[in-house]
C-alpha cells in the first residue's frame, strides 16, 4: 500500500501543479482587475493597491511569486475581504463545508447500499421495481429543488427543523438530506446492477450448494465483492459533494466555502477563488489515493499486480 | 446490436409511452408555445404574484409576467443547450474514446489515466471559472466583427461548449471498451489484411457498430448536461437575465420560499416542468441501455 503511494506522488504533484496554473491564469485572463469600481481609483493609490496584493509586475514573475507563497503554505491575501488572508477565511469556512459533505457522504453511502442491496435481493418484485422507481426520480429533481421543498414541508409548514442557518446539529439534518439525496439513488442503482451481478457468479452458488443461509451467502460473501464499483465511485463521489455543497449552502444559508467561492468569481476576487480551488483538488487528490489504497485491500486480486 | 424492433419493444411499456409523451409534449410546448402568448403576458405588467387562475395556469411572477410563459422561454434554452451540450460531448467522446481504444496499449493507459484523473476534479468548478473569465472576451469579440446575434447569445454558445467539455468521460469510456471488444474481431482483422487506412477501418467499420450504443448513452448526457446548466444558472453564475432557464427560474422561486408568504407556484411549475422532462429522459434512456446490453 505504501508503495502505490510512492508511486502515484509524482503524478499526483503534477495534477495539483496543473490545478494551481490553470486557476491562476483563468482568473487572469478575466476581464477588469479586482478594484475596479464605478469611480476610477488614483493611479498612484490603484499602483499601491496592486503591490500590496502582489499584483504588480509582470504575468510570469507573479505567477512564479504565486507558486513560491504557495509551497510556504500562504494562500495571499483576499482582495475583497480586507485584510483577511485566504487562510484565515478557509479555516473558518471549511470545517462547516466538511461536516456538512461528510454527513452527506456517509448518508449517500449507507443508504445507497442499502437500497441497491434490498432491491437486487427482490429482484423484479414490486419491491425493487418502487426501490428503483425511487432512485430514477432522485436522480432526475435537481438539489435545489429537493432544497426548498424539504424547507417548506419540515420547516415552514410541519415546523419541526430549522429552515437554515448554522449552529445546531438541528439545522444539519436537512441539507446533508438534500446534499445526498441524488448521489444515493446513483450508489443504489450502481449496488443493484454489480450485487445482481455477483449473484450469478459461480463462487456464489457454491456457497449457496453448501447449504448456506441465503442472508449469509448475501451479505458475507456477495456483498464484499459487489461493493467494489461502489468504492470506485467514491472518489468522483467525493468531487461532486463538494460542487453540490455550493447550491446547499446557498440554499440553507450555511456560512461554509461554497458561498465565498461563488462570490469570489463574481468579485474577481482571484486569491480567494484560487484557495478554494486548490484546497478543494489537493484534498481530492489524496482522497482519491486513499480510495485506491483501500480497494487494493477489498479485492486481493487486485493486490497482486499493484 | 440493436435490432429495428427494440424501440417498438421499448415502447410498448406504458410507462415508456408516458415518457415519450411528456418529451414531445414539452419539447412542442416549447417550440412553438412562446409565440402564442400575447404581448401584455411576455412583459411585466401591474398583476403581481397573482396565483394559478384560468387567465394565468402557473400564475404570475415578481414583475407581473405569466410563469407559463417563462417556463416554456426556459424550456427552449434548457433543452437547447441539453441538446448541444451533449451532442458537443458526444463528438469529444467519441473521439476519445475511438483513439484511446483503436491504439491500445501505452497510448490508452495514459488517454484512460487522465480521464480517471478529470473524473475525480470538480469540473463544474473549472467551467465557473472558465464561462466568467471568457464571455467578456467573447462578446467583444463578437462585438468588433459585428456578429450580433453572438453578442446576445455568447454565453449560451459558451454554456453549450463548456458543458460538452465536461460530460464526455462517461462516453469516452464506454466507447473505448467497446472498441477494445470490436478490433479483435475478424471483419476487422480482415479489414486491416486488405491494406484498409486506420482511419477508415475506425468511420467505416467501428463507428457504425459503436453508434447504437453511441444513441443510448447520448439520451443520458442530454439530462446530465441539462442539470449542469441549471447548477450554474441556479448559482446566478450562467444564463443572465432577462434570458430564462430553468435553473434561473428556479433559483427566483427558491428564493420565494420565506416564512412571510409562500408563493409556491413559482418554485412547483419550473420544478416539476423540469423534473418531468429529466426523469423522462432518464426513463427512456435507462431502457434502451438494458435492452443493448442486457447484462447490465
Amino acid at each position: 500500500m505504501l508503495k502505490l503511494i510512492l508511486r502515484r506522488l509524482p503524478a499526483l504533484f503534477f495534477v495539483l501543479f496543473c490545478v494551481i496554473t490553470l486557476t491562476f491564469f483563468l482568473v487572469r485572463l478575466a476581464p477588469g482587475g479586482p478594484f475596479d469600481r464605478e469611480r476610477k481609483i488614483p493611479p498612484a493609490i490603484e499602483a499601491q493597491l496592486l503591490a500590496k496584493y502582489k499584483l504588480d509586475g509582470p504575468l510570469w514573475s507573479q505567477f512564479t511569486g504565486y507558486l513560491a507563497d504557495l509551497a510556504r503554505g500562504d494562500l495571499r491575501l483576499s482582495t475583497k475581504y480586507r485584510n483577511r488572508s485566504v487562510n484565515e477565511i478557509l479555516a473558518q469556512t471549511l470545517p462547516v463545508t466538511f461536516a456538512l459533505g461528510g454527513l452527506a457522504f456517509l448518508l449517500a453511502t449507507s443508504s445507497g447500499v442499502w437500497l441497491g442491496t434490498f432491491a437486487a435481493v427482490r429482484r423484479n418484485t414490486a419491491s425493487d421495481r418502487l426501490a428503483m422507481a425511487g432512485a430514477l426520480l432522485g436522480l432526475s429533481i435537481p438539489m435545489f429543488v429537493v432544497g426548498p421543498i424539504l424547507v417548506l414541508v419540515f420547516g415552514l409548514w410541519l415546523k419541526w427543523l430549522p429552515v437554515g442557518g448554522w449552529g445546531s446539529p438541528a439545522q444539519l439534518i436537512l441539507p446533508a438530506i438534500t446534499l445526498a439525496i441524488p448521489f444515493a439513488a446513483v450508489i443504489a442503482r450502481l449496488m443493484r446492477t454489480s450485487l445482481l451481478e455477483v449473484l450469478n457468479q459461480d463462487f456464489v452458488r457454491t456457497a449457496k450448494a453448501k447449504g448456506l443461509a441465503d442472508r449469509t451467502v448475501v451479505y458475507k460473501h456477495a456483498l464484499r465483492v459487489a461493493i467494489l464499483p461502489v468504492v470506485t465511485y467514491l472518489g468522483p463521489l467525493a468531487a461532486h459533494l463538494l460542487t453540490g455543497s455550493i447550491v446547499v449552502e446557498t440554499v440553507f444559508n450555511i456560512p461554509g466555502a461554497g458561498g465565498f467561492f461563488v462570490n469570489s468569481i463574481l468579485n474577481r476576487d482571484g486569491f480567494l477563488l484560487g484557495g478554494v480551488v486548490i484546497v478543494y483538488c489537493a484534498l481530492l487528490i489524496v482522497f482519491n489515493l486513499l480510495v485506491d489504497a483501500s480497494y487494493a485491500l477489498l479485492d486481493r486480486r487486485i493486490r497482486v499486480d499493484a | 446490436m440493436l435490432e429495428p424492433g427494440a424501440a417498438a419493444r421499448i415502447l410498448r411499456r406504458p410507462a415508456a409511452k408516458v415518457c415519450l409523451g411528456i418529451l414531445i409534449a414539452v419539447a412542442a410546448a416549447a417550440a412553438v408555445g412562446p409565440e402564442l402568448f400575447p404581448e401584455s403576458y411576455r412583459e411585466p405588467g401591474p398583476r403581481q404574484y397573482a396565483s394559478p387562475s384560468w387567465q394565468h395556469p402557473f400564475g404570475t411572477d415578481l414583475n407581473g409576467r405569466d410563469v407559463l410563459y417563462r417556463v416554456l422561454l426556459g424550456a427552449r434554452i434548457s433543452l437547447v443547450v441539453g441538446l448541444a451540450g451533449a451532442a458537443v460531448s458526444l463528438f469529444l467522446g467519441t473521439t476519445y474514446g475511438l483513439v484511446a481504444g483503436y491504439a491500445g496499449g501505452k497510448v490508452d493507459n495514459a488517454m484512460m489515466r487522465l480521464v480517471d484523473i478529470m473524473y475525480s476534479v470538480p469540473r463544474l468548478i473549472f467551467i465557473l471559472i472558465f464561462i466568467n473569465a471568457f464571455d467578456g472576451h467573447v462578446r467583444e469579440f463578437a462585438a468588433r466583427l459585428d456578429w450580433q446575434w453572438l453578442v446576445s447569445y455568447s454565453r449560451i454558445v459558451i454554456l453549450i461548449i463548456t458543458l460538452g467539455l465536461i460530460e464526455w468521460l462517461t462516453m469516452a469510456r464506454i466507447v473505448r471498451g467497446q472498441v477494445l471488444a470490436l478490433k479483435e474481431r475478424s471483419f476487422i482483422h480482415a479489414a486491416r489484411v486488405l491494406g484498409q487506412s486506420h482511419l477508415k477501418i475506425i468511420t467505416r467499420h467501428l463507428l457504425p457498430n459503436i453508434l447504437p450504443l453511441i444513441i443510448v448513452y447520448l439520451t443520458l448526457t442530454v439530462p446530465a448536461v441539462i442539470l449542469d446548466e441549471s447548477f450554474l444558472s441556479f448559482l446566478g453564475l450562467g444564463i443572465q437575465p432577462p434570458q430564462a432557464s430553468w435553473g434561473s427560474l428556479l433559483a427566483e422561486g427558491a428564493q420565494s420560499i420565506n416564512p412571510l408568504k409562500i408563493y409556491w407556484w413559482l418554485l412547483f411549475f419550473p420544478a416539476a416542468t423540469m423534473s418531468a422532462t429529466l426523469l423522462a429522459l432518464n426513463y427512456l434512456g435507462d431502457r434502451l441501455r438494458d435492452t443493448l446490453d442486457p447484462r447490465r
